[in-house]
């Protein structure tokens, strides 16, 4: 007998880089193409995505990502992560993968929730009126985890 | 690969029942296809099936979710309600083309 089908995920976003976002909103996407019940959540730097005036500046890590294969010093230099964000957008956008700001409103419509952490929101004094209005609302850890109930939570 | 009868034509289906050759596809065979997956084809189902056949045929490949929204002037959200639970799934389907190969 085939396992039993993923009904429902909660993805955890906490990095603001290109790579750390868009890990999270590539699965929680593919998961509402699949059918499956998605919630999204964002926390610590993370909540960039979600950010009005960050999701358009986010940028790839040229400095201490070693998959890069660009030595320290070199990804330290002005303009490297800038370059190296251009390049991968390219490629993405050949690839039909949206920009945050459009993969945010996209997923969303596809009937994604989203919601940002409260303890990240306090620390960085932020309100609900700076993220995008497809964020559904300011959330504590406890509310995420039963929200999450009967589901898997997934961590990037 | 099976063989199978849709709505009195034999046609060639992969294993997930995707049809493996365009050529075969009916409007007929959609309408069959379409109420196994419990949907009722309205003018709105069309508009998708036509949108990515006729892009398939342009490009050689699935439109993804965004194209259809951008290219194919179909809002997401609509899309989703229009083809519930698997959208590009179940529309690549009907639309007797192959299974969506892409993560986006």
């Amino acid at each position: 007998m085939a396992d039993e089908k993923i009904k429902k995920v909660s993805i955890v976003c906490s990095k603001g880089s290109l790579e750390g976002i868009y890990p999270a909103l590539i699965m929680a996407n593919g998961a509402r193409m699949e059918g499956i019940e998605v919630n999204l959540f964002f926390t610590f730097f993370g909540m960039d995505a979600i950010t009005r005036k960050k999701m358009k500046k986010i940028k790839v890590a040229t400095v201490g990502n070693p998959a890069m294969g660009i030595p320290t010093l070199i990804g330290a230099l002005p303009g490297m992560s800038a370059f190296a964000t251009k390049m991968m957008q390219k490629k993405m956008d050949e690839l039909d993968i949206p920009p945050v700001d459009e993969f945010i409103e996209m997923i969303s419509a596809a009937g994604a929730k989203l919601y940002a952490c409260k303890a990240s929101v306090d620390m960085f004094g932020l309100t609900k009126e700076d993220f995008v209005d497809e964020v559904e609302s300011i959330l504590t850890v406890g509310d995420f985890y039963e929200l999450s109930a009967g589901g898997q939570i997934i961590f990037t | 690969m099976s063989t199978k009868e849709i709505a009195g034509n034999t046609v060639n289906l992969t294993e997930d029942g995707y049809l493996t050759d365009p050529s075969q596809w009916t409007k007929e065979i959609a309408e069959a296809i379409a109420a196994e997956e419990g949907i009722t084809l309205s003018e709105a189902h069309w508009k998708v099936i036509d949108f990515l056949k006729k892009d398939y045929e342009a490009t050689g490949t699935l439109a993804s979710i965004r194209r259809i929204n951008k290219t194919g002037g179909i809002p997401t959200k609509e899309f989703y309600t229009l083809f519930p639970d698997g959208p590009l799934k179940k529309a690549a389907r009907i639309a007797g083309l192959s299974r969506p190969a892409s993560c986006v």
